[in-house]
């Protein structure tokens, strides 16, 4: 079994593909936020790189959000497009369970933060039973307060991980009543591998989408429906 | 590989509010045209909200596209380039169509052309007029642009003018919001204008001093305003549709003060008009009567090929293809391009 991974979800862009268990190639760049013109120049050289035949692929993986909104639908434009192009199927790995998988084997609950803006993050909780993850906590926007309440509430020591580290950092260290750790800078973004690794165990149980419906999971609403929203709530 | 000798183009179009693809082959003959409108979905916010617009795109972009190659009756495999708008436009909206054409350019090792949106619309002008050839003179009026363009060749515009704030299409925008017609303003206002008198209420013409082919339509929207405002102080009623046809003349009496201007003075012996507002009716009537009157041949585009559509994206495209001009693999939306600048 044969995928390509694609996570252009926050500001890493990141591109890998995986053969039966195997990471055959990984391209993770962290450095501007231009998805647009790095995503697919470096997917041409994984892909050169590892003598990839796209058409040997049995599906696409990408991360299906939450993220940045435009870096999200970069990612899934691509899929959808290659899918189309290619007539393969979508795997749709939810942004902060592929981010937790990057720890793997931790033995701490694993709590990854993705800056949301406006105080928020994307986050989620999960503990690992060997390689196998489970999720305490899907994936959601909330405060940072409420989500660190909720592992102070747990007593158990807490690894972060994720771009709203450095965020929250500062507001975690004054407010985490439970040991906790960062991840090292290696693990603590979003990497295609991860998400590849998922995604593999999630074409196995036939998770997967047509190109045509697939689309990203934003989590949230955009400003102009909160606004109206909130606007006709107060007009009751 | 492919045993055909036509050249067969798929043009995809997000620019804004229309996710759109078509089928062009040879440059002129349009095998479909799908265009999926998203008016709706913003009417209720009095105007695009682009991350609406963006969040639509991606849900229909492959559904369109699917439906443009199942009505040209082919596959991917029969097409030899993928054309894109890439600007200019709402960032987020070129973003999701500048990505699916890479994505499938790549995937299918088939050359990527990126198109510039207003190029687009006034090879509209092509599609229908199979003897239409450059040089001649082209007025594009959209609800995000009004340029007043000497096209020299197929890939060739030198702007002679254009607004200095809003676009004409914005002006019938947010004088629609004015008179509580809402949007979209430019079909609104000309249904509103059949009903009103155009010599009911003397809107100013404004002229751009010093330069003959510049245009400004902001000062005329806040004629308007001070009008409204005028008669809600003293009482008197106001005329919707006396508004709307007043208006919409000094629009058309600006518009076409600056082409008859520009045809005295180029010498100009073909005009053509192009993009949204230049499917409304009375506009085209007078931009007709001003051709013949001037001895120039007047062309435009039927209603479908003036709104955004991807088949205006695939005839310019042609003209690219033919002169290999190809963009890469690092394509990327360019919100605020330049006619001209490429």
């Amino acid at each position: 079994m044969k995928l390509l991974a694609i996570d252009s979800s926050g500001l890493v862009a990141s591109v890998a593909v995986v053969c039966d268990e195997e990471l055959i190639g990984e391209f993770t760049v962290n450095y501007k936020k231009t998805h647009s013109q790095t995503l697919l120049p470096m997917l041409h050289r994984l892909a050169e790189m590892t003598e990839l035949d796209l058409g040997s692929l049995d599906a696409i993986a990408v991360a299906g959000g939450p993220g940045s909104f435009t870096g999200l639908r970069i990612g899934s434009a691509t899929v959808k497009g290659l899918a189309l192009a290619l007539d393969k199927p979508v795997v749709e790995v939810p942004t902060v369970d592929a981010i937790a998988y990057n720890l793997a084997g931790h033995r701490d609950l694993v709590c990854p933060l993705m800056d949301a803006r406006r105080n928020q993050t994307y986050t989620g909780l999960y503990r690992f039973c060997g390689n196998r993850m489970e999720t305490v906590k899907s994936q959601c926007a909330v405060d940072i307060g409420e989500i660190l309440a909720e592992i102070n509430h747990t007593g158990t020591p807490v690894v972060f991980l994720g771009d709203g580290v450095k965020v929250f950092g500062e507001y975690l260290s004054e407010h985490c009543c439970v040991p906790y750790l960062f991840a090292p800078p290696h693990l603590n973004k979003q990497r295609a591998g991860a998400l590849a690794a998922l995604a593999a165990q999630y074409y196995k149980e036939g998770k997967t989408v047509t190109a045509d419906a697939h689309k990203p999971d934003y989590l949230r609403l955009s400003q102009a429906e909160r606004e109206r929203k909130a606007k006709l709530y107060a007009g009751h | 590989m492919n045993k055909h000798t036509d050249i067969r183009i798929l043009a995809i179009e997000s620019s804004c509010d229309e996710t759109a693809a078509a089928v062009v082959v040879d440059g002129r003959d349009v095998r479909s045209n799908i265009i999926s409108s998203q008016i709706s979905l913003h009417t209720i916010y009095g105007g695009v909200v682009p991350e609406i617009a963006s969040r639509k795109h991606i849900e229909k972009i492959n559904q369109v596209i699917k439906e443009a190659l199942k009505e040209a009756q082919m596959a991917l495999d029969d097409i030899d380039a993928i054309a894109v708008t890439y600007g200019p436009g709402l960032v987020g909206a070129l973003l999701v169509g500048v990505a699916e054409a890479k994505a499938i350019s790549y995937a299918k090792k088939l050359p990527l052309i990126g198109v510039h949106h207003i190029e687009g619309h006034i090879c509209a002008n092509y599609i229908e007029n199979p003897d239409l050839e450059p040089p001649f003179l082209c007025l594009v009026v959209s609800g995000g642009h009004t340029h007043l363009v000497n096209v020299l060749g197929y890939n060739s515009y030198e702007i002679l003018g254009r607004t200095l704030d809003d676009a004409a299409g914005e002006a019938f925008d947010k004088v629609a919001r004015a008179i509580g017609l809402g949007y979209p303003g430019g079909p609104k206002i000309e249904k509103e204008a059949h009903k009103g008198d155009q010599k009911a209420i003397p809107f100013p013409r404004a002229h751009v001093a010093g330069d003959a082919y510049n245009f400004s339509f902001s000062g005329m929207k806040s004629a308007v305003l001070n009008y409204l405002n005028n008669c809600r102080m003293k009482g008197i009623e106001v005329v919707q549709a006396d508004v709307a046809a007043s208006f919409q003349q000094a629009v058309i009496d600006v518009l076409t003060g600056n082409v008859e201007r520009a045809l005295k003075e180029t010498g100009a012996k073909k005009f053509a008009i192009a993009g949204g507002v230049a499917s409304n009716a009375t506009l085209r009537k007078a931009m007709e009567q001003l051709c013949m009157g001037r001895g120039a041949a007047f062309y435009h585009p039927s209603p479908v090929f003036c709104t955004d559509n991807a088949a205006m994206i695939g005839v310019a495209a042609y003209y690219d293809y033919l002169e290999g001009k190809f963009s890469g693999l690092d394509l990327n939306a360019v919100p605020n391009l330049k006619l001209g600048e490429r």
